[in-house]
């Protein structure tokens, strides 16, 4: 990683409540993160874990019912939570902050040509001429790799492929040169061909460009495939962050442990697969101490009573768990995700399972 | 291992399904599909969206029909028109597990009604103690509480909502069971339970899976033997284990590569092969599945055979 390190975009205790009927319910819970210019930030973590409702947060589109309770996001000099007004957010909402959304049928409109689509937003941010506007949306449909772009200009959504359609979100999200590209599973409703096309594509467009990316997704195999660095949520909160290699192989918190050790890619065949028993808390309840406890066979009794702090295990790699407290027993991560590296590497090696010439 | 002493359950003989798509317009969305599966098996069945792996398995359950071929289930035809008794039988022995459980299973019904609807339609209860009886069993097996009888599906996670999908299967005693994505809308810790719950229903009542999926990384830890498939056509058959050490067929392997890897130092030197069927032989010569291997099948011209043998002679002598 670079050695300058320009904050780019800073969220500090970031609190998020929805109102559900006469409930509410605390989605996010202090949850602070610094996105360095340039680089890929990944957040990992299950559905309902708060994910989504975090980076939402960043281009002020959370859901009518919900707030930003507490807590600051600073992008350059601008606090993003005391924005209120569409208005408010012309300028960075799609300009300099774009979002790239998992399913690119819903993301499109259906009944509208693909070009205008993205001349829409060109000209939206931009005040140049509709020509102009046409021929920058056909250099980048051309950038995302859509062949004879020119030609696919008046096509609509339903003429292209689910892959396709992709490319033309991440050109529509491009297209005013954002400084943040926030994607959010861009891949999830992909094929696995396609979505190792994707992932490219936008590494790619990263190189060229220079944006900084912030990824939104469950699959520990594309985190390993695009991140710098990586934060892991459970229960409405970044319970774990580091570099991609200390989170894969060096990863301190229980939950990083069993999210790890259930891939099936370290499953062995006529043995059970690891599994995490219960269920993630219920986030209309306040959680007491560590909210993973109820679910963590090494669960301490602190565990259940106090909230840890974070930890610091190197200058990059925080944990929040009892774990490291001093007085805490020494644990060891699972056997499965011992030597991960070694591991993977006999599978992808010559001979290995997952070996391709 | 050999497999001609094993016990044939299921037969796909050289099976079509095919589409109206419009005045006179056809989509052959399974061409000639044509294979055994073995009872006792985890037969899995991969390959992309819109590849026809689902129709395939639809047609098993008989909700597509076929519109050549034939498919044998214990050696009678169970495909176009059957029986009244026959087709009960079938329904009976053949289950389906979908792959959306919020979505398969009436959100108006308590998970009792959804479980025993299929000894309902059957009458497969003397009285409504024993119906009750079997819900409760069926429900143990798959890891639930007799108190869930009274819920509805909402008040479930989603690892549970599949355990009540797989219980509503289970409780008929089928003896095949067609896996529809079973996993693919679970989160990653809950995929692990229900995998392992399949896996130990497998073992306890001797069943047979056909397994779709598009996940060559959970098919490996599950299945005995993969079928991929690529655009209605199957591609390459094989013992599990083989496949992913000879992929033979340039398809599989573009698959293969494509499956990310939980590694950052692999992953980010890996690079993803790109299936082009361009590269293939060109010609008029019907492709068919030859055998490289005992057990191997890869669906290929006289000439790519040649090569593909080749080219596992020289694989095996590297890798032994």
């Amino acid at each position: 990683m670079d050695e300058t390190k320009n904050v780019i975009i800073s969220a500090k205790d970031i609190e998020v409540k929805f109102r559900v009927r006469d409930k509410y319910l605390t989605a996010i819970r202090n949850v602070s993160l610094d996105l360095y210019e340039g680089e890929t930030f990944a957040i990992v973590g299950e559905s309902g874990s708060g994910k989504s409702v975090f980076t939402k947060t960043f281009t002020g589109m959370l859901e009518s019912n919900g707030t930003i309770s507490n807590g600051s996001v600073m992008f350059h000099g601008t606090d993003l939570t005391k924005l209120r007004t569409d208005k408010d957010w012309e300028g960075i909402r799609g300009a300099k902050i774009s979002t790239i959304f998992q399913d690119p049928m819903t993301s499109l409109n259906p009944i509208r040509t693909i070009g205008s689509q993205i001349t829409e937003v060109i000209e939206k941010h931009q005040k140049i001429s509709k020509a102009e506007a046409k021929q920058q949306a056909i250099e980048m449909m051309d950038r995302v790799g859509i062949p004879d772009a020119a030609n696919r200009f008046d096509e609509y959504p339903f003429q292209y492929s689910g892959g396709m359609r992709q490319r033309i979100v991440i050109a529509i999200a491009l297209s005013c040169h954002p400084e943040i590209l926030i994607c959010d599973e861009p891949t999830t409703a992909l094929d696995v061909t396609i979505q190792a096309q994707i992932i490219k594509l936008i590494r790619d467009l990263q190189k060229e460009l220079g944006f900084t990316t912030l990824y939104i997704t469950h699959d520990l195999g594309v985190v390993a495939n695009v991140a710098d660095r990586v934060g892991v949520m459970y229960g409405g909160q970044i319970i774990e962050y580091g570099t991609v290699e200390e989170i894969f192989f060096d990863p301190r918190h229980p939950y990083t442990w069993a999210l790890l050790s259930s891939l099936p890619q370290l499953g062995v065949k006529g043995e059970d697969l690891f599994y995490i028993t219960g269920t993630p808390p219920s986030l209309f309840n306040e959680i007491k101490g560590d909210a993973f406890a109820p679910r963590n066979e090494h669960a301490l009794n602190i565990d259940f009573q106090e909230e840890p702090p974070f930890f610091k295990v190197s200058d990059t790699h925080y944990a929040k768990t009892w774990l490291l407290d001093p007085r805490a027993p020494k644990l060891e991560k699972p056997e499965v995700i011992h030597d991960l590296h070694e591991k993977i590497k006999l599978m992808t090696d010559k001979g290995g399972a997952f070996h391709v010439d | 291992m050999s497999t001609e002493d094993r016990e044939v359950i299921l037969s796909i003989k050289h099976v079509d399904v095919t589409f109206e798509t419009g005045h006179k317009k056809k989509l052959r969305a399974v061409k000639d599909a044509n294979f055994d599966i073995y009872k006792g098996e985890t037969f899995a069945l991969v390959g992309e969206s819109g590849s026809g792996k689902t129709t395939l398995g639809r047609a098993i359950m008989r909700i597509n029909p076929c519109s050549a071929g034939e498919i044998l289930f214990e050696g009678k035809r169970i495909s176009g028109k059957i029986s009244r008794e026959e087709d009960r039988n079938v329904v009976r022995n053949i289950q389906m597990i979908f792959q959306d459980p919020a979505a398969s299973l009436n959100e108006r019904a308590t998970i009792e009604y959804c479980v025993s609807e299929g000894l309902y339609n059957f009458h497969l209860y003397k009285d409504e103690n024993e119906r009750i009886e079997k819900v409760d069993r069926a429900l143990e097996s798959v890891g639930l509480l007799p108190e869930h009888k009274s819920r509805y599906p909402h008040e479930f996670s989603g690892g549970q909502r599949q355990r009540v999908g797989i219980a509503r299967a289970m409780i008929m005693d089928p003896k095949f069971i067609v896996a529809d994505e079973p996993i693919s809308a679970l989160d990653v810790s809950i995929r692990a339970q229900v995998l392992n719950l399949m896996n130990k229903l497998k073992a306890e009542r001797n069943l047979t899976y056909l397994f779709i999926a598009h996940d060559l990384s959970v098919v490996r830890f599950i299945a005995d033997r993969i079928a991929v498939i690529h655009l209605g056509e199957i591609v390459e058959i094989a013992e599990s284990e083989t496949l992913f050490k000879y992929p033979m067929h340039p398809y599989t392997v573009s698959l293969l590569s494509a499956v990310p890897m939980p590694d950052p130092i692999v992953e980010k030197t890996r690079h993803h092969i790109v299936y082009d069927p361009s590269k293939l032989e060109q010609t008029d010569e019907q492709r068919e599945l030859r055998e490289v291997r005992p057990g191997h099948f890869v669906f290929c011209t006289n000439n790519e055979f040649t090569r593909y043998r080749e080219k596992m002679d020289r694989m095996e002598q590297e890798i032994g």
